[in-house]
């Protein structure tokens, strides 16, 4: 056991740090980037450090060199993203395109796809939004409705996606459809990848309870999409949404703002009756509760680290770290919060602690624990593969497709 | 970066589960919990000595296997799983930790041999009666080589040959740690019952009772507490072990007992108690291991290291258990089930070397001192 980087990560990690050191700016508590999400600036800021990491060799690095990443290992990608974090950075505007997008493309797309769209996407040309959820199920996704054609050439699409992050800004998408409403749900998918511009694309900005709209609903009206662009067979589509989604679960470095250090410095500046927040019992007990699962969850991933410098895959237990984050973010904004006391109320950045970051992290935080996979889902994940637990009782799997209840819409 | 047991240490520990598996089987663990006069299985302390367990850590010179902190936290993490009704942790991971810290050489001559043999039994005895058993708490005062006093609950105080206690000496608050011969003159001891009967406890009292110093005077209380951290993460592993054993065991009950037709594990609200108690079990692992790691390689952070495992164990061997109860439905609540050997197990572990409370309150303590010398 030995918790320290071996002589190569450590100077992989030293290099990272100097690189890091001479290119953003040291996150000091209570300080946050720039542009918020939501801001116009942030798009191109976030494009620009994308570029930058791509000229310093820190986009793609464990991507081969053929395709613009540095050749390196998951390792390596796992420790500039624990060293990025210490950094202000923006928000991950890219973390679909290079989670989702890429690792699907490199697996199902031609040789000259991957030249074209790969390299561009590390180099922050090209954003991606991922098309999977409808308003008939984000959970439920093989239950999606948007209907694929098959026309010459071409797919005609017709639908409708929602939830879409970013897709009022990417220039590209992944898509899955429903080729054949006549098969049993999983058997009828058919996916793609297509340009946001084409024509028959509409997007409509969904206003989140944060304020801003980050998230879209998007209409696919008579939308063309060459059948080149298809991504493995017709009607293997569930297959491939399953390397997207697999992928996304291994894409590292959530840490949740705020987390355990920032409300260990909050309870140390806050004045209570009887002294300061960190002298009293229950607000110890809170810490010592969040120090733990943080902690736990950073170990955890030097278990990943291990189970991939062995070459092992990253099996479903990673499921952990999302879930128990993303709830420890939500109780630490209320707790954050309910220390300000009246004050807590107030969204004035110049008014409350860490420019109001609690209060985001309030309104925020909900959708961390729907969006990826559902606190609910991602427990019946880790009841079922790796429990090894029943799965529910299922009444939609063998139906032909257009013969499922659907309830009321 | 390594998070993993070395091919020796899996060696050791399906060894350990194999060995334990057998001799520790729930039969075992039941034969003391059912029989007053029993307060230990002798035979499997006896084995659990040939095989060098006793010994893990005290060096080869010392009659002992010479091996590191990790070895013996592969060892504690079956134990706990077996529920091993032995006075292991009094023994090992207490008196031999406090004797290897701060004997003297005679004293390691005189107690290491005979503790790796499993000849001896060793007792750290802090707690005197209610409150919480810290150094304010502790009353016993020493006088010209003897003690008078008493201590209660002691963990294997009926058994043990030996027990170091913390007393006041002179007149100031200072505390000094003393080895005290349990079979000698002015010591008298009871039995006393706890919530789980297969791990024995007495109440010692000790009057004019012959005692030899242990470590330098006045370092009592920080000898205790440097015991206590180590202490703590062996015994995380104990917990860690129980707690994935309750898990295993509802698990099982939820795959094959059907009810409205069905695998209850086949229902949501079984499924995520299920895992629920999976997550709090691998962050006290993984919290765990940074502990051993820690322990082994006598790192800065070890009491922050120690502080964390030892909440994060607790928590999830009191869950596990009781949630491992509830999964069983009317069957966990009978005395026939094994659930509630764990389910005692997990509480007393967890009250051990000062409740969830204390700790919760001690990692918080260790992460300010570390802030305020800035360190990392
Ligand atoms: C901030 C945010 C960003 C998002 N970005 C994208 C994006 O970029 N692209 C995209 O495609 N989607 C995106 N989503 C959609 C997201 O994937 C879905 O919202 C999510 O999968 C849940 O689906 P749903 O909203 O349809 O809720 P439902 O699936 O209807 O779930 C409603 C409730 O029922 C529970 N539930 C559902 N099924 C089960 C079950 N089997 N067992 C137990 N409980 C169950 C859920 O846990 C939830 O609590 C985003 C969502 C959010 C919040």
């Amino acid at each position: 056991m030995d918790f320290n980087d071996t002589a190569e990560e450590a100077e992989f990690r030293a290099e990272a740090r100097d690189w890091l050191a001479e290119n953003a700016e040291r996150k000091t508590p209570g300080k946050v980037y720039k542009y918020k999400r939501g801001e116009p600036e942030l798009i191109p800021a976030a494009r620009a450090w994308e570029g930058e990491k791509f000229a310093g060799g820190f986009s793609g690095i464990a991507l081969p060199k053929e395709y613009g990443g540095r050749g390196g290992t998951r390792l390596q990608q796992i420790i500039f993203g624990e060293e990025e974090l210490n950094y202000l950075i923006p928000p991950p505007i890219f973390s679909i395109s290079h989670g989702m997008a890429v690792p699907t493309m490199l697996t199902y797309a031609t040789e000259e796809q991957k030249q074209r769209y790969v390299p561009a996407t590390l180099k922050g040309d090209q954003i991606w939004c991922q098309l999977f959820s409808e308003p008939a199920g984000g959970s439920d996704l093989a239950g999606l409705r948007t209907r694929s054609v098959r026309d010459g050439d071409d797919w005609i699409i017709n639908g409708q996606k929602i939830w879409t992050s970013g897709a009022h800004y990417a220039d590209m998408a992944i898509l899955v459809t429903r080729s054949d409403p006549d098969a049993p749900k999983h058997k009828g998918l058919t996916y793609f990848f297509l340009d946001m511009t084409s024509p028959g694309i509409e997007i409509r900005p969904i206003k989140q309870v944060s304020g801003y709209a980050n998230f879209n609903e998007v209409f696919m009206t008579d939308l063309r999409i060459p059948d080149s662009q298809r991504l493995g067979d017709v009607g293997q589509g569930w297959q491939v949404a399953i390397t997207t989604l697999m992928n996304e679960r291994v894409s590292s470095g959530i840490r949740p703002a705020p987390d355990f250090e920032d409300i260990f410095q909050l309870a140390r500046d806050t004045e209570l009756e009887d002294g300061p927040a960190i002298a009293d019992a229950a607000v110890r007990e809170k810490l010592a509760d969040w120090y733990i699962k943080a902690q736990g969850v950073k170990l955890l991933r030097a278990r990943l680290m291990t189970a991939l410098s062995r070459g092992e895959r990253p099996g479903p237990e990673n499921s952990i770290s999302k879930l128990v984050s993303s709830f420890r973010r939500q109780e630490i904004a209320h707790f954050g919060m309910d220390l300000m006391d009246m004050s807590g109320a107030m969204m004035d950045p110049d008014k409350v602690p860490s420019r109001a970051l609690y209060q985001q992290a309030l309104l925020d935080s909900p959708g961390g624990r729907i969006a990826a996979g559902s606190d609910e889902i991602l427990r019946n994940i880790i009841s079922e593969r790796v429990l090894g637990l029943p799965p529910d009782i299922r009444v939609d799997k063998e139906l032909p497709f257009n013969q499922l209840p659907s309830g009321s819409e | 970066m390594n998070f993993d047991f070395s091919e020796e240490q899996f060696l050791l520990r399906d060894q350990a589960k194999k060995f334990l598996g057998d001799r520790s089987s729930p039969d075992v663990v039941r034969a003391v919990l059912e029989d007053d006069d029993k307060s230990y299985d002798e035979t499997l302390w006896r084995e659990m000595a040939e095989l060098g367990w006793t010994g893990t850590t005290i060096p080869e010179e010392y009659g002992g296997a010479g091996m590191s902190g990790e070895d013996l936290c592969v060892i504690a993490e079956e134990l706990g799983r077996s529920l091993a009704p032995t006075p292991f942790s009094s023994s090992v991971y207490l008196a031999t930790e406090a004797l290897l810290m701060a004997g003297n050489e005679d004293q390691k001559q005189e107690y290491l041999p005979a503790l790796a043999a499993g000849e001896k039994i060793g007792c750290l005895a802090v707690s005197e009666g209610v409150g919480v058993a810290n150094a304010a708490s502790v009353k016993m005062r020493a006088g010209d080589g003897t003690v008078d006093g008493t201590k209660v609950p002691v963990a294997d105080g009926d058994i043990a040959d030996f027990a170091i206690v913390p007393a006041r000496t002179g007149s100031g608050d200072d505390l000094s740690l003393f080895i005290v011969d349990l079979n000698g003159s002015g010591v008298s001891r009871k039995a006393v019952e706890t919530v789980d009967p297969t791990r024995s406890h007495a109440e010692i009292s000790f009057e004019n009772a012959a005692a030899e110093p242990l470590g330098a005077p006045g370092d009592g209380w920080s000898i205790v507490q440097r015991v206590f951290d180590r202490a703590a993460i062996l015994m995380a592993f104990e917990q860690v072990g129980g707690a994935q054993a309750c898990l295993e065991m509802a698990t099982d009950y939820a795959k094959n007992r059907f009810a409205f037709g069905r695998a209850i594990g086949s229902f949501q609200a079984i499924k995520h108690k299920l895992a629920d108690i999976y997550i709090a079990t691998e962050l006290a692992r993984a919290n765990a291991y940074y502990g051993a790691w820690a322990l082994t390689t006598d790192a800065p952070d070890l009491s922050i290291a120690a502080a964390a495992a030892r909440v994060a164990a607790s928590e999830a061997y009191n869950l596990a258990a009781r949630e491992n109860i509830q999964t069983h439905g009317g069957m966990g609540f009978t005395w026939e089930f094994d659930c509630h050997l764990y389910y005692r197990r997990a509480k007393l572990l967890s009250l051990a070397l000062g409740g969830e409370r204390r700790w919760k309150d001690r990692l918080i303590s260790q992460l300010e001192a570390r802030n305020s010398t800035g360190e990392e």
